[in-house]
């Protein structure tokens, strides 16, 4: 930034508008908070639902994971935004209307599907860890499948899974900064306009970008706790 | 819908010369990202690997920075702080209005910086899981540094590092789908540019999405294939 040097560094302008860039955080955590919640119920569901090996129930799901793992984000955005408004007739006779007319909605729809896809690939492979000699014993004691699933497979697997949901976790969040291309002003929609009022790039990127570091700095610290709380042999071993 | 075919079509009125062309954008967009990135992770995976703290220090805040702020807010900072930064240089030998970066060169910058940042940790994971006796070997053969990287660690290094280098071309080539947001016109913006004038966006977000697809799924091939072409010669434990 050559001949910029006056303007680079300017405490004062960065400090205004941190306050700017924080009325995004709300709904930042909204939109993450939301899909990635839903997000976790399909993709438990889906995990489940590939357990049983039924040709007709594993396939859909796999081409569906596959679908929206191997498209990007946006165009899953535009396709639910964009793409569905042009069926407003249908979906008004099917009382659907109301949610895919809200950019918000739209946003919520597309994020969880996508979260879902890859989380229920992660808890798949979780559920598939569980050592099998823990489900014959749990039979053994003549516990049902729901019952060894609940108290048994389900519990290790998650726990499993933490540090890939994680991951999952830190990229929905930086995924919520999409919806900014579809009208939702979260913390990079006011950082973009920030930056095409101002011009001063640098210093809104650093603000904004803290904010997510300090988000996502926050959310491995839990998952960590909660690692650890929940594998209290390891601290020991 | 009836009339899916024609808009896609190749005739008079049809869209997909266009949409091809645009894919290509995509695909070179992606590679040059994806290659620039890999000297941009490689560099810092030796600053990782090197004993210098100060080294250290700055390839972990690259690291840190880049995959924990959104990759729309890069963008953005690439965008908007190259043009002014140009400009200001402009200025300097006498111009006078505004300069534009060419989005192309932007959009490389963008998605090498991001996923240079991704590439550095697999780099360097794959380095330290070369065999500690082939530095040895290569020391008591008497290889010059360059020598022993070039025909003996990287090679070997390579096999280590292609699945995750994968997982990040992935990432890669669906991250430049937001390049469409400074007005490049790959496949996204084509596919919005078509959506507008023909108000059929559901039929133009899925072609985007299939050929996104097909390239997604063609080039996971050829990774495939360069992962069996690394480890050739040894045997499958």
């Amino acid at each position: 930034m050559a001949g910029n040097g006056a303007r680079m560094i300017d405490p004062g302008f960065f400090v205004s508008i941190v306050p700017a860039l924080l009325a995004g955080l709300p709904l930042t955590l909204q939109l993450a908070g939301t899909s990635l919640a839903l997000g976790f119920v399909l993709a438990v569901a889906l995990a489940l639902a590939q357990l049983g090996e039924h040709r007709a129930v594993v396939w859909p799901i796999r081409a569906f994971v596959a679908v929206f793992r191997g498209t990007p984000l946006l165009i899953q955005i535009f396709l639910v935004y964009y793409g569905f408004g042009q069926f407003r007739p249908e979906l008004q006779a099917v009382g659907l209307w109301w949610l895919l007319r809200e950019p918000y909605w739209c946003a919520i729809f597309a994020l969880t599907l996508n979260t879902a896809a890859y989380g229920s690939e992660i808890l798949r492979g979780a559920i598939r860890g569980v050592p099998r000699g823990l489900v014959e014993a749990a039979s053994a004691f003549g516990m049902s499948r729901l019952l060894t699933l609940r108290l048994v497979v389900l519990p290790l697997a998650f726990r499993q899974a933490i540090p890939s949901y994680g991951n999952e976790i830190i990229l929905m969040v930086k995924g919520t900064s999409l919806a900014s291309i579809i009208t939702l002003m979260e913390v990079t929609g006011i950082a973009q306009g920030l930056i095409s009022q101002t011009y001063r790039a640098v210093e809104v990127f650093a603000a904004a970008g803290a904010i997510y570091l300090a988000l996502n700095f926050t959310i491995i610290r839990a998952l960590n706790a909660l690692e650890h709380w929940l594998t209290p042999y390891r601290a020991r071993a | 819908m009836v009339n899916a075919a024609h808009i896609l079509g190749f005739g008079e009125g049809g869209w997909g010369a266009a949409l091809l062309a645009a894919a290509g954008v995509t695909l070179a967009l992606s590679l040059l990202g994806f290659l620039l990135g890999a000297v941009f992770g490689a560099l810092a995976a030796a600053a990782r690997l090197s004993s210098s703290r100060v080294r250290n220090w700055l390839a972990g805040v690259y690291g840190t920075v880049f995959r924990g702020v959104p990759d729309l807010l890069t963008i953005y900072l690439f965008y908007y702080g190259g043009s002014v930064a140009l400009t200001a240089t402009g200025r300097l030998f006498g111009g006078a209005g505004f300069v534009g970066l060419p989005s192309f060169a932007t959009g490389v910058l963008a998605l090498a910086i991001i996923s240079g940042a991704y590439q550095a940790e697999v780099y360097r994971g794959a380095y330290l899981a070369v065999d500690r006796g082939q530095f040895d070997a290569c020391k008591a053969l008497g290889l010059s540094q360059y020598r022993a990287l070039r025909l003996v660690i990287v090679p070997q290094l390579m096999r280590h590092a292609l699945p995750g280098l994968g997982n990040i071309w992935q990432l890669v080539l669906k991250d430049s789908a937001l390049i469409s947001v400074i007005g490049l016109v790959e496949l996204m913006r084509q596919a919005q540019i078509g959506a507008g004038s023909t108000r059929e966006p559901f039929v133009f977000y899925i072609a985007a999405a299939a050929l996104y697809f097909l390239i997604a799924g063609v080039t996971g091939l050829a990774f495939r294939r360069g992962e069996a072409r690394a480890w050739r010669g040894t045997v499958p434990a």
